[in-house]
């Protein structure tokens, strides 16, 4: 009898609270580390601070967020509420149907000067589920050194082993690595793509990558090329703009940035598609919040990836904690893009299972 | 008792029901219990282990999107002779149309398009340009024009052949693509040599597998041997030197070995400072097959020294001194008459190492470089990246087979019974 009571008193507790977190819970899925760092400190606190019945949890899973939010709508039950992806994964998310289409300028905040946000994101709303929220390159640094007295200047360093011998790294997958092969094969940078779409185009970038085969090692995790620099196993690396800001900036190793060649790639926002009108609505509010103009200058106080919105650039101002200032380290700032390519979103959509296979068979043999 | 029986007919129970019955009854009675206790888990597995993934697996097969998403174009294909290499008639645009109009209203196309776009590439970009403009078309105008000036691939006969091809509810490309085939103009066809990757990564997956299991053989059967032997004190704390690595987290093991053998590592650097290796030939030990090896062994060895272990306590230390006493050298004792009793031992170690390597895809990932990655990997790709679940699948389950496969043999050249774990 005694035990019969205490299962119930249990059952109606557990049934009470879980009533009571789903009423102010609000899950945001993000890629954790220094980034998800950033979004608490520029979004979620302040958010928190003026909404008080809401309770932002932040969820780091941000790396497989296409397949658990497939998996989710299969089964019926979607427990995310704002999902931080990169904007190739949101076409697919659109694609697929899991996003929920964003109407910019009636969902989202104007800029101060009454711009509305359509305008404001521009070309970076690569597709209607997405709002954009930082612009992140993938470009390379090397170790300075080791280079002799002569930086390498441009991204075709890389393929250079005679004044630059040593390992580099390139990542895991054909998107970037093929455009940069290319680009140094002497092809023209408006023709890349329709190069990449023929059979010989391809084939020509698998040769030039060929050349430097045997001295690459290939990476899959963002933090691979920061610790392959910091213990001088390679010479140059590709990896995210952000993690060398940190490993030079913070981590004061002796490792200097090339911008020349970096692709810009964004990130951003997507709600998942049929969630119920309250938390649709309460993800729209937060959305409303923490992509207007101050909110992503703010971010760029803690990480070095530029706003999304043009009216937030001249907002950006110094890292919370170093003092420097942030502008220069931006991958969207005037000076640091005399050379670079825009992640073409279309093109990749299309053929990256394609050349992807390809690339696969060629790094097996 | 037997006479008995045969003399007076069935005994009888207490309340006059033949004994045999009566006992049945009482069985049953237990028997029901018995499954009435095992209910609760065997529902557990049968909801969260065999339905899921029998449900993963069908996907190998499942097609249903394209004639769900294209109901009247699949049937108005059903007379084009693909064959014949000209454009089907004006009624399929008109299908096409129709079906357009109803899939982009329920955002079913560009569905639709993610899945052809696996068979040939570009669909993608067609059927989401193409669902932007279907509603502007002129439903009495000449359809096929209007759709070849959306894009010119609706003029192309081979987009028309790829509907055709994986138009039924079931379909055989997933498992074609997972053997580095797939279903062309006149049939079943090989892809082309660039293209042709997973029947390699499946062999290079079972050998590596093998190599791995050898290794830790070698290495923990002595271990074994040594814990099994020593005053239990001894072996108990040297138990826990074997249990450690389990209680540490896996990626915490596998990025130490990258510090310990990469070229800048600390083992290259002390066989530079002993003079073993000159400075600029540094051995390469990491993101190859080696570095794999390496990691895989050092992780999956409990799994094997915990089995032998356990076996090998229950060998009775006397046998050994019997043989010895009738004047074996201790090298015939052990392989007469210790070894063979150990073999169960082996036997279970190496079919949960070997098991559990052939589906490893972190440890791979991380150190395994290009020459060290396993089909595992490229699973992973297809359920977290690409999201080409059927191929996913289809690759998932022959990989099952080939489990299953293995572990027949080793059923009939071993036996299964011949298997303790402890």
């Amino acid at each position: 009898m005694r035990l019969r009571t205490f299962l119930a008193a249990g059952a109606v507790a557990s049934v009470a609270l879980a009533g009571a977190a789903q009423a102010e819970d609000m899950t945001i899925v993000s890629w954790g580390g220094a980034y998800s760092a950033s979004q608490m400190n520029a979004y979620h606190k302040p958010y928190m601070e003026m909404n008080p019945d809401v309770n932002i949890i932040n969820d780091e899973s941000a790396a497989e967020a296409v397949a658990k939010l497939r998996a989710m709508a299969e089964a019926g039950n979607t427990t995310w509420d704002v999902v931080d992806v990169v904007a190739s994964d949101a076409i697919r998310l659109c694609d697929e149907g899991l996003a929920m289409e964003i109407d910019v300028d009636s969902m989202l905040a104007a800029a101060p000067d009454g711009t509305p946000a359509s305008k404001d994101f521009g070309d970076f709303l690569v597709t209607p589920c997405f709002i954009p929220q930082i612009v992140y390159s993938t470009t390379f640094g090397y170790r300075t050194d080791m280079v002799g007295d002569t930086p390498p200047k441009d991204v075709c360093a890389v393929f250079d082993l005679e004044n630059y011998p040593g390992k580099r790294s390139l990542e895991k997958r054909p998107i970037n690595n093929m455009e940069w092969a290319l680009m140094c094969d002497g092809v023209a940078m408006e023709d890349i793509y329709d190069q990449l779409a023929t059979e010989e185009g391809q084939a020509r970038a698998f040769a030039k990558l060929d050349t430097i085969k045997e001295h690459v090692v290939w990476w899959s995790a963002g933090a691979d090329t920061p610790q392959l620099l910091a213990d001088g196993e390679i010479v140059i690396g590709s990896t995210y703009n952000g993690r060398l800001f940190k490993l030079i900036e913070e981590d004061k190793q002796p490792v200097a940035m090339l911008w020349d060649g970096q692709v810009f790639d964004l990130d951003g926002w997507i709600v998942p598609a049929n969630l119920s009108d309250e938390r649709k609505k309460r993800a729209l509010h937060y959305l409303n919040f923490a992509t207007d103009t101050q909110r992503l200058a703010d971010q760029a106080k803690y990480i070095s990836y530029g706003p999304a919105r043009a009216s937030s650039a001249p907002l950006v101002g110094k890292h919370a904690t170093l003092g420097i200032d942030m502008a220069p380290h931006m991958p969207n700032e005037p000076s640091n893009m005399s050379n670079t390519l825009l992640y073409n979103y279309e093109f990749w959509a299309d053929y990256r299972d394609d050349i992807d296979a390809k690339f696969q068979t060629w790094l097996a043999k | 008792m037997a006479n008995g029986e045969n003399v007076s007919g069935p005994i009888l129970a207490a309340d006059g029901r033949p004994l045999k019955q009566s006992l049945a009854r009482a069985l049953r009675l237990q028997k029901l219990r018995a499954l009435a206790l095992i209910a609760p888990l065997l529902i557990f597995v049968l909801v969260s282990f065999v339905a899921p993934i029998t449900d993963m697996l069908f996907r190998s097969v499942e097609n249903a999107i394209v004639p769900d998403t294209l109901p009247l174009t699949v049937a108005a294909l059903e007379d084009w002779d693909e064959s014949a290499g000209k454009l089907p008639g004006e009624e399929v645009f008109a299908a096409l149309h129709q079906d357009l109009l109803v899939a982009v209203a329920a955002k079913a196309h560009t569905k639709l398009g993610s899945r052809l776009n696996y068979e040939q590439t570009g669909v993608a970009s067609l059927l989401r340009k193409t669902g932007r403009r279907v509603k502007r078309m002129e439903e009495d105008g000449d359809l096929a024009a209007q759709f070849a000036k959306i894009h010119k691939s609706w003029a192309d006969p081979e987009t028309w052949a790829t509907i055709k091809r994986f138009s039924s509810a079931y379909t055989s490309g997933y498992f074609l693509n997972a053997v580095d085939a797939k279903l062309g103009a006149t049939g079943i066809e090989a892809r082309p040599e660039n293209e042709r990757i997973y029947i390699f990564l499946f062999e290079r997956t079972l050998l590596l597998s093998v190599v791995i299991t050898v290794a830790c053989l070698l290495i923990g059967y002595p271990v074994a041997f040594l814990l099994a032997t020593l005053p239990m004190r001894t072996s108990n704390m040297l138990m826990i030197l074997v249990l450690l690595p389990f209680w540490t987290s896996l990626l915490v093991r596998t990025s130490a070995w990258k510090v310990l053998l990469q070229q800048q590592g600390v083992i290259n650097d002390t066989l530079v400072f002993i003079g073993l290796v000159a400075n600029d030939g540094r051995l390469a030990m990491i993101n190859n097959q080696t570095g794999t090896i390496i990691a895989m062994t050092h992780i999956l060895l409990p799994f094997m020294i915990l089995p032998l272990y356990s076996v090998m306590r229950t060998i009775p230390p006397s046998y050994m001194r019997a043989a010895k006493s009738l004047g074996a050298t201790d090298w015939t004792a052990f392989w007469r008459v210790y070894f063979p009793q150990s073999v169960p031992g082996i036997g279970a170690g190496a079919i949960l190492v070997f098991i559990l390597s052939i589906g490893y895809y972190i440890t791979p990932e991380l150190v395994g470089g290009t020459s060290g990655t396993f089909i595992s990997n490229r699973i992973a790709y297809h359920i977290s990246s690409s999201l080409n679940w059927g191929l996913a699948a289809a690759l998932g389950v022959i990989l099952l087979m080939v489990v299953l496969v293995l572990y027949w043999l080793y059923d009939r050249i071993i036996g299964i019974d011949n298997v303790k774990l402890g």
